[in-house]
């Protein structure tokens, strides 16, 4: 049985003074690709702000790799996470290049150029090389988040977080995309958690996935998304399901 | 009740407000003593380029605001002055004010209106796109890596920028009181006589720390940008308006002090 990587017990998700999701628990096994996923203002970006560090949960107990967030932890966790933000959130100022070299810069003992060169190599994964000498602002949306995917891998994360990958995008780029997903965790075994409500890339990537409903203010369903489309006692979750089915 | 409930909430609003400055302060403190102990991590290139926005570009609006300053004090205590016959004694008049008060002061307002602001627009822009929370998740602080390069430029630039400005403002004054026969060389000469090294280094130190202000004040506007279609906007008049506020607070606490000590 594969080890769990991430684990939420009795969770209240929100923020304060605002209870958003009670009472979740699951768990995200390690080297498998997790989907949350619900409409809009369900939920599902403030669990995973809550895993990824950025806001305490409200109630019962997250632990990400083997630990919680705390002030001891937050410098090692986060060198145990990768990030890709639903608008890629480049730096500007910086080329690509110098995007995906700045967690090296902060955090490895590479020198200068091994750095550049582990660089280039994972702008080669993501298959954009030839755009490492250009800003943020000369590339199309969906480079600039396969450069945030680059980014986000560029320590070998244990688990990468991928909030709304597809947003924004046409049909095959968002399909260019799930398969970069799916190469990157044959190739380099991560756990990937992913923020979205797109069907066709949740039956493409997802081996689970957890739905959420606003509201219930709850998590509704857990489980293989084909499995919870056929067969769900939740006639929400089915009619969740097959409505994107039936729209594409 | 509507209004005791309504100024109790907007109590803990200011409250919870100053306690989140405060916080801003007390980081952004932290962070600058710690590189003392790393002094790599400073960004130096970030520092460098806003320096150089701050400081460079600001240059000629910056000298031909205290052109102009000189000129209309000149002008004002000229008229008043020659009743007397002792225009001449407009050039220390200016030398005095410029140096110790006026130079400093006009010169960090200019600073707030337009470093201030753009500080605040940038890290405003960044917090809205999710790129400090990018920050704070690579586990990089927003503070180290935004915050303290553009305060350290705001803090250097504000002395160039002053010297410069004050400059410009005894040329104006040179330029007008020559208009009314007095020579140059007189206005510089008087000039010279009532300028001391401390009146000018206090005025220095004093833009200084104008700088130091207007770069924290513009950076905590900058990091409490709110996701809304004016947040930006907003972000940026609190810097300017707080820029100038804290400019203004500062200057009389430190008039009082001279008062106090003598200087």
């Amino acid at each position: 049985m594969s080890e769990n990587i991430i684990e939420l017990s009795n969770v209240d998700a929100g923020y304060p003074g605002a209870v958003i999701l009670r009472d979740v628990t699951f768990d995200v096994r390690k080297g498998e690709i997790f989907i949350l996923l619900g409409g809009s203002g369900c939920g599902k970006s403030t669990i995973m702000k809550h895993m990824i560090g950025l806001n305490p949960v409200l109630a019962g107990t997250l632990r990400v790799a083997g630990e919680e967030w705390s002030r001891r932890t937050r410098a090692s966790l986060c060198r145990r996470i990768g990030v890709m933000y639903q608008s890629g959130a480049l730096f500007g100022s910086m080329t690509c290049l110098e995007n995906v070299m700045l967690p090296l810069e902060e955090f490895s003992r590479l020198g200068r150029a091994a750095r550049r060169e582990r660089a280039m190599s994972l702008l080669e994964d993501v298959e954009l090389a030839d755009a490492a000498g250009k800003l943020p602002s000369e590339i199309s949306g969906g480079m600039r988040k396969r450069v945030a995917i680059a980014r986000a891998m560029a320590l070998e994360p244990d688990i990468v977080f991928l909030d709304e990958p597809s947003a924004g995008l046409d049909p095959i780029t968002s399909s260019a995309l799930d398969d970069l997903i799916l190469k990157l965790r044959s190739a380099k075994g991560m756990t990937f958690v992913v923020v979205t409500h797109e069907l066709p890339s949740i039956f493409k990537i997802a081996d689970r996935a957890a739905m959420f409903d606003k509201a219930r203010g709850s998590m509704i369903a857990l489980g293989d998304p084909r499995s919870l489309r056929a067969s769900s006692a939740d006639p929400f979750v089915r009619k969740f399901f097959n409505r994107g089915e039936s729209n594409g | 009740m509507s209004v005791f409930s309504a100024v109790g909430r907007r109590a803990c609003e200011m409250a919870s407000s100053a306690h989140a400055d405060f916080a801003f302060v007390g980081e952004t403190a932290a962070c600058a003593a710690s590189l003392l102990f790393r002094p790599r991590d400073f960004r130096l290139r970030d520092c460098a380029l806003a320096f150089e926005r701050a400081a460079f570009d600001a240059l000629p609006v910056t000298t031909g605001i205290g052109f102009l300053l000189g000129l209309i004090l000149a002008f004002q205590s000229a008229a008043a002055l020659k009743m007397f016959g002792v225009e001449v004694y407009v050039s220390d008049l200016l030398a005095i004010g410029l140096f110790r008060e006026l130079g400093p002061l006009v010169t960090a307002i200019v600073l707030a209106g337009r470093t201030g602001s753009a500080f605040a627009a940038e890290i405003g822009t960044m917090k809205v796109d999710e790129e400090l929370d990018a920050l704070t998740t690579m586990g990089l602080p927003p503070v180290r890596f935004l915050v303290l390069p553009r305060v350290a430029a705001a803090t250097l630039a504000m002395p160039v920028l002053t010297i410069f400005a004050e400059l410009a403002g005894l040329v104006g004054g040179a330029l007008v009181l020559n208009m009314m026969d007095v020579p140059t060389v007189v206005f510089w000469r008087h000039a010279a006589s009532v300028t001391t090294v401390f009146s000018i280094s206090f005025g220095l130190a004093k833009g200084a720390l104008f700088g130091a202000l207007v770069g924290l004040i513009g950076c905590a506007a900058g990091m409490k940008t709110k996701s809304t279609a004016d947040g930006v906007g907003v972000a940026a008049t609190s810097a300017v308006v707080g820029g100038i506020v804290a400019i203004a607070v500062a200057d009389g606490l430190l008039a009082y002090l001279c008062y106090l000590w003598n200087l």
